[in-house]
C-alpha cells in the first residue's frame, strides 16, 4: 500500500517510537530530592554498571501513552464480543472504591487491629460467594482463573490423598471442549487428562462419558454452561456418576455469569469451581490481567482449602495464615498450602463487590437474563446468513461454524479481521476446539438492543459480501487499523522480546 | 438498573424476534431443582448508598500514609507519580481484552515490549516475560521451569527466603514429584548453601536482598550451582533496590523472580501486584507466561505480538509449559509508566535515598536500650532483635499511631527464635519525625 502521508500519521492516529528510541538516558519525570550521599552500607555488592533505563519528562510520558492508547480498542469504545471472556462494562465506581486509602493504601502485614474493615470486605464477598454458588466454603486467594483451578484440582488431590487413593486415581477427564487450562492445570497436578467426546447437541455424551469411569478416577473438569455456550442438561446424571465412581465434580466457573442469581452450581453437585471476578463481577481485564479467582468448595473439600482465610471471632476478624494455626488434622482440617504471598486480589475484591452491592441478586439474577437474552436475539438475527454450530437456543454465548464460508474462499480468520475494519472487536475464533472455524459470540448484559442492531447489522452485510465473492477485500483485511496483519510466524521462529541498541558505526563496519 | 441497558419493551420484542414466550424459556435446559434457590442476598442500590457502606468499612482500616509506616516484607510504600494511575484509567488500557488481535492492540503490545525490556535491564538479564501473577508464584513457577532444564527434582531454598514464597514453592512443587529442601532459618545471611548442591539439585533459590533484608554477593553461589549444573534461582522482592544493588544477572543467576510493587503499584493489602520474571536467552522456550515479540505487518511496518504461543495452555493443553493464562496487565503498565518517569537517574537517586532512610532509621532504633540491629549490608529494609515479643511490640506501637514492621512471630509461627525479630522497613516516605517519633516511642513501649 503506497504511503499516504509524510509522516506516517494518520489524523488522529500518531506514529510513537519506543522509550528507547526517543530518551537520552538522563531525563527524569520526578522531582527527587538529592541523597545525601553520606552512609552506605550496601555490602560491596553496589550497582555501578549503567542500567540502560530511558526516562522521560512527565509531558512526553502522558503524550507517549496517550498515543499508545488510541492504537487499541475497548468495551467502552464498543461491543466487545470475545466468547468465553466476557467483556461487560466495568464500573467506574468500581475504581473508585478501590482507591480509598483504607483499600488501596493498607500493608497485608499490618496487624489484623488495623484492618478490620478489609477483613469484613473479604469475609462479605466470601459471604456473597458462597451464597450466589450455594456452596459451603470458598477459598479467596486465587490470582485469576487458571489459578482457582490450580486451587479446586489441588484440593481435589489432597483429598484423595488423604483417603490414600493419589497414587491410584490418577485420570481427569474433561471435553475435548474445554478450556486449554483445564488439561494444563489437571497435568500441573500431575493428573493424566482423558477426553471426553460430545453429543450431536454440543454436550457431553453421557454414555460415552460413563463408559470412561473407572476406579482410577480422580475427577471431571466441566464448564456449564460450557464453552459452546449450551447448558449441560445431564449435569446431575454426571455429577452423580463422577461421585460414585469414587472421583470429584470440578466445574470451570468461566461462563458462571450466565447463571449467577438464576440458579447455585452447588445444587448440581459440584466439589470445587472458581469464579473470575474479572468475568462475571465486572473488574477490568486491563489489557490482560490482573484477574482474580476465588474457588468455592463442597463440604467434603472444604477441609482442604488453602490458607489464607478470614474468620471472625465475636465481631473480630481475623486472619488464619499458616498451617499450624488453621487446627489440627484431629479437627479434620487439612489445608494443602499456600497458593500466593499474602491474602489474593484485594483491589479486584473492592470492585467485584461494589459490582455485587450496585446490582443486588435481584440485578444479578436480571443481568444473567440480559446476557442470556442478548445471545440469542443475536443468534436469531445472525442466523439469516450465518450457520449456528448447534440447533436450539443458547446460554449467553452463541456459537457458529464456517459453513456459510464454504466455497467463498473466506475464512474465519479473514471474516474476523473484516469485522475490525468496521470498527468491530472480533469474536473468538477457532474455539471451541470441536466446531470448524468457529466464531464463539458473548455480548454480555452491557450492549443496547440498538449496539447489537448495528453489530449485527455490520456481520450480515460481511457474511453477504463473502458470498457474492469479494473474497480479496477480506484476505486484505484489516485496512483501517493502526496495524495490518502482522508476520506471527517470524516473530516466533526468530523471537525479538527486547530491544536492543542500533550497533554503533564501528560495529557496522 | 444502572448497568443494564436493555428496557422492558426491548426484551418484549426481543423475545419476539427469539421466538420465545418468556425469559424462563431460555433456561428450561437447568434442572428445576437448581433454578428454585432462595437467596439471602439483598436487592441493588443507588451509588451512594455503596459509597457509603464500603466507605464505612475502609474507614475501618489505618493507611499506610495515616501515620509513621515501617512495614516491608514483600510490599512496600513508595510514591506513585499522579500520572500513573490517571494513565491506567484510560478506557483504552483499563478496559481492553488481552492483546488477542494485534492490530487493535498495539497499545497494550508496544508498552509490554517496553516493559520487558526494563526488567530485562532492571534484572541485568536477557529477556523477560510480561509478568506474572506476583513475585511469590513466579517463584514456584522458575522452580518447575528449572526442572524442565536440568530434568532434576531436587530444589533448595534459602532459610532467608520471605515464608510466603517458600510456602507457595513447596504447595506447588511437592504435587509433582519434586523434593524441596528448605535450609535452617538464617537470620544473618551467613548460610552455605553452596554445600548442599548436589547431582540432583535443579536449582538453588536465594533472595536478595532477603527477608531479614541482607544484602549478599550471590556469585560465588552461581558459581557453585553450575559447577553441579544446577541453576540459580534469585528472588527480588524489593524492586527499588535494584536501582542501588548489583543485579542478580551480573552476580550469574539464571532465573530471576521479582515483586514489581514497589514500582508503581499500591499496597492493596496484598495484591493485585506484579510478577517479574527474567531469564537466559538460551532458555525462553521453557519459559513460563506470556511473551510480546517484535515483527512486521503486511505494509514492512514494525509492530508486535504475543509469541512463541507453542508453550502456551491455549496451544499445548496439558503439554504447556504452565497452566497461567493471563499475566498482570494494568499493574505491568503500571510499573512501566512509573519507570519511565523515573528513568536510570531517577531510580538511582530514589534507590538511594530508600538506602539512606533505611540506616537513618536503623542508627536510631539500633540506639534504643536493648534494641540490636542484626544485619551489617542492607538496602532499605533490617531486622531488629527486641528484648521482648515483637508482635506485642508492635500492637503497642500501633496503639500509639505507628506501624512499626513486621514481627517474626507473623512470619515464622513455629520458630521460637524469631520470636523477638522485628522486620523494619523504611522508604522515601519516611520522614524525619516519623522516625524520631518511631524511636522514641519504642523506648517507650519496651
Amino acid at each position: 500500500m503506497s504511503k499516504i502521508t509524510f509522516t506516517g500519521n494518520k489524523a488522529l492516529q500518531i506514529e510513537e517510537a519506543l522509550i528507547f528510541e526517543v530518551s537520552d538516558f538522563s531525563r527524569t519525570g520526578v522531582d527527587l530530592p538529592a541523597p545525601t550521599g553520606k552512609t552506605t552500607r550496601l555490602g560491596g555488592v553496589a550497582r555501578e554498571s549503567a542500567i540502560g533505563l530511558p526516562g522521560l519528562s512527565e509531558p512526553e510520558t502522558m503524550r507517549h501513552y496517550v498515543r499508545l492508547s488510541q492504537k487499541n480498542y475497548a468495551i467502552d469504545m464498543g461491543p466487545f464480543p470475545l466468547g468465553s471472556c466476557t467483556m461487560k462494562h466495568n464500573p467506574r465506581l468500581n475504581e473508585k472504591m478501590a482507591r480509598l486509602p483504607g483499600f488501596g493504601d493498607i500493608h497485608p502485614l499490618q496487624p489484623e487491629k488495623t484492618v478490620q474493615g478489609a477483613l469484613e470486605l473479604i469475609d462479605t464477598l466470601a459471604f456473597w460467594l458462597k451464597e450466589l454458588t450455594g456452596m459451603p466454603a470458598v477459598a479467596m486467594s486465587p490470582k485469576a482463573g487458571a489459578h482457582g483451578e490450580l486451587c479446586g484440582m489441588m484440593a481435589i488431590k489432597a483429598a484423595l490423598e488423604a483417603r490414600g487413593e493419589s497414587a491410584t486415581r490418577t485420570r481427569v477427564l474433561a471435553p475435548e471442549s474445554s478450556h486449554g487450562t483445564n488439561p494444563a492445570t489437571a497435568a500441573q497436578c500431575g493428573f493424566t487428562v482423558d477426553n471426553i467426546p460430545a453429543d450431536s447437541s454440543g454436550r457431553i455424551d453421557l454414555e460415552a462419558f460413563r463408559a470412561k469411569l473407572g476406579p482410577d478416577i480422580a475427577g471431571v473438569m466441566v464448564t456449564n454452561p460450557n464453552t459452546c455456550g449450551l447448558f449441560e442438561r445431564d449435569i446431575c446424571a454426571i455429577s452423580e456418576a463422577v461421585h460414585e465412581a469414587g472421583g470429584y465434580f470440578y466445574c470451570d466457573g468461566a461462563n458462571f455469569n450466565a447463571i449467577a442469581g438464576k440458579a447455585r452450581p452447588g445444587d448440581l453437585g459440584v466439589d470445587a469451581m472458581h469464579i473470575n471476578l474479572h468475568k462475571t463481577f465486572s473488574t477490568p481485564h486491563g489489557g490482560g490481567g490482573p484477574g482474580s479467582g476465588p474457588t468455592v468448595f463442597s463440604k467434603s473439600l472444604a477441609p482442604y482449602a488453602p490458607v489464607p482465610n478470614v474468620i471472625s471471632e465475636n465481631g473480630v476478624y481475623r486472619l488464619v495464615e499458616s498451617l499450624q494455626a488453621t487446627g489440627s488434622e484431629d479437627d479434620g482440617v487439612k489445608s494443602f498450602g499456600r497458593l500466593t504471598a499474602f491474602h489474593g486480589q484485594m483491589g479486584m475484591f473492592v470492585r467485584a463487590l461494589a459490582y455485587m452491592l450496585s446490582h443486588g441478586i435481584d440485578g444479578v439474577a436480571q443481568a444473567a437474563e440480559d446476557a442470556v437474552l442478548n445471545a440469542n436475539y443475536v443468534l436469531a438475527l445472525l442466523r439469516k446468513e450465518m450457520t449456528p454450530a448447534f440447533d436450539g437456543y443458547c446460554m449467553h454465548e452463541c456459537l457458529f461454524d464456517d459453513r456459510f464460508l464454504k466455497g467463498t474462499g473466506v475464512e474465519t480468520l479473514d471474516f474476523a479481521k473484516a469485522m475490525i475494519d468496521e470498527g468491530y472487536h472480533p469474536m473468538t475464533m477457532y474455539f471451541p476446539l470441536v466446531v470448524h472455524g468457529a466464531m464463539l459470540i458473548e455480548p454480555t448484559e452491557s450492549e443496547s438492543k440498538h449496539e447489537l442492531d448495528l453489530f449485527c447489522g455490520a456481520l450480515l452485510s460481511l457474511a453477504k459480501r463473502a458470498k457474492a465473492g469479494e473474497v480479496d477485500a477480506f484476505r486484505a483485511a484489516p485496512e483501517h487499523s493502526p496495524c495490518r496483519r502482522l508476520d506471527e510466524t517470524t516473530a516466533a521462529r526468530k523471537p525479538i522480546l527486547r530491544w536492543t541498541p542500533p550497533p554503533t558505526v564501528n560495529e557496522v563496519e | 438498573m444502572r448497568y443494564l441497558p436493555l428496557s422492558p419493551a426491548d426484551r418484549g420484542v426481543m423475545l419476539d424476534v427469539v421466538g420465545i414466550a418468556t425469559i424462563d424459556d431460555l433456561f428450561a435446559d437447568i434442572p428445576v431443582s437448581a433454578l428454585n434457590a432462595k437467596f439471602n442476598l439483598p436487592e441493588h442500590q443507588g451509588e451512594l448508598e455503596v459509597e457509603r457502606s464500603m466507605g464505612a468499612m475502609a474507614a475501618k482500616n489505618r493507611a499506610a500514609g495515616a501515620g509513621p509506616f515501617f512495614v516491608g516484607c514483600g510490599a512496600y510504600k513508595h510514591h506513585v507519580p499522579a500520572t500513573v494511575d490517571h494513565i491506567i484509567q484510560r478506557s483504552e488500557f483499563l478496559t481492553a481484552y488481552t492483546p488477542y488481535q494485534p492490530e487493535i492492540a498495539q497499545g497494550t503490545l508496544q508498552y509490554l515490549f517496553e516493559f520487558q525490556t526494563q526488567v530485562a535491564a532492571l534484572t541485568g538479564m536477557e529477556v523477560a516475560n510480561a509478568s506474572m501473577y506476583d513475585g511469590s508464584t513466579g517463584c514456584a513457577e522458575a522452580a518447575l521451569m528449572a526442572r524442565r532444564i536440568t530434568k532434576r527434582r531436587k530444589h533448595i531454598l534459602s532459610g532467608a527466603l520471605h515464608p510466603h514464597y517458600a510456602s507457595v514453592v513447596r504447595t506447588s512443587l511437592e504435587l509433582h514429584e519434586n523434593i524441596v529442601v528448605p535450609a535452617p532459618i538464617d537470620i544473618k545471611g551467613t548460610e552455605d548453601l553452596a554445600s548442599m548442591i548436589d547431582a540432583e539439585t535443579a536449582c538453588v533459590i536465594v533472595q536478595n536482598p532477603d527477608v531479614f533484608g541482607n544484602l549478599r554477593d550471590l556469585s560465588s553461589l552461581a558459581d557453585a550451582c553450575h559447577a553441579n549444573g544446577a541453576l540459580l534461582v534469585a528472588v527480588v522482592t524489593e524492586a527499588i533496590s535494584l536501582g542501588a544493588v548489583k543485579s542478580p544477572g551480573e552476580m550469574g543467576a539464571d532465573i530471576v523472580v521479582g515483586e514489581g510493587q514497589s514500582i508503581g503499584n499500591a499496597l492493596s493489602f496484598g495484591g493485585p501486584y506484579v510478577g517479574l520474571f527474567a531469564t537466559r536467552q538460551k532458555y525462553i522456550r521453557q519459559m513460563p507466561g506470556r511473551l510480546c515479540g517484535e515483527t512486521t505487518d503486511i505494509d514492512g511496518k514494525r509492530g508486535y505480538v504475543l509469541t512463541l504461543s507453542t508453550r502456551e495452555q491455549h496451544i499445548r493443553r496439558d503439554k504447556a509449559t504452565s497452566n497461567i493464562c493471563t499475566n498482570s496487565g494494568l499493574c505491568t503498565l503500571a510499573f512501566t509508566i512509573h519507570m519511565t518517569l523515573l528513568g536510570e537517574n531517577g531510580l538511582r537517586r530514589l534507590a538511594m535515598l530508600n538506602h539512606e532512610a533505611a540506616c537513618k532509621t536503623a542508627d536510631m532504633l539500633g540506639g534504643v536500650d536493648g534494641v540490636e540491629v542484626v544485619n551489617n549490608a542492607y538496602f532499605n529494609e533490617f531486622t531488629l532483635r527486641l528484648p521482648t515479643n515483637a508482635v506485642e511490640v508492635v500492637d503497642a506501637l500501633a496503639d500509639r499511631g505507628i506501624l512499626a514492621g513486621v514481627p517474626g512471630g507473623r512470619l515464622w509461627p513455629d520458630v521460637p527464635e524469631a520470636d523477638n525479630l522485628l522486620i523494619v522497613a523504611a522508604t522515601e516516605c519516611a520522614t524525619e519525625e516519623d522516625i524520631d517519633r518511631f524511636s522514641v516511642a519504642l523506648g517507650e513501649v519496651l
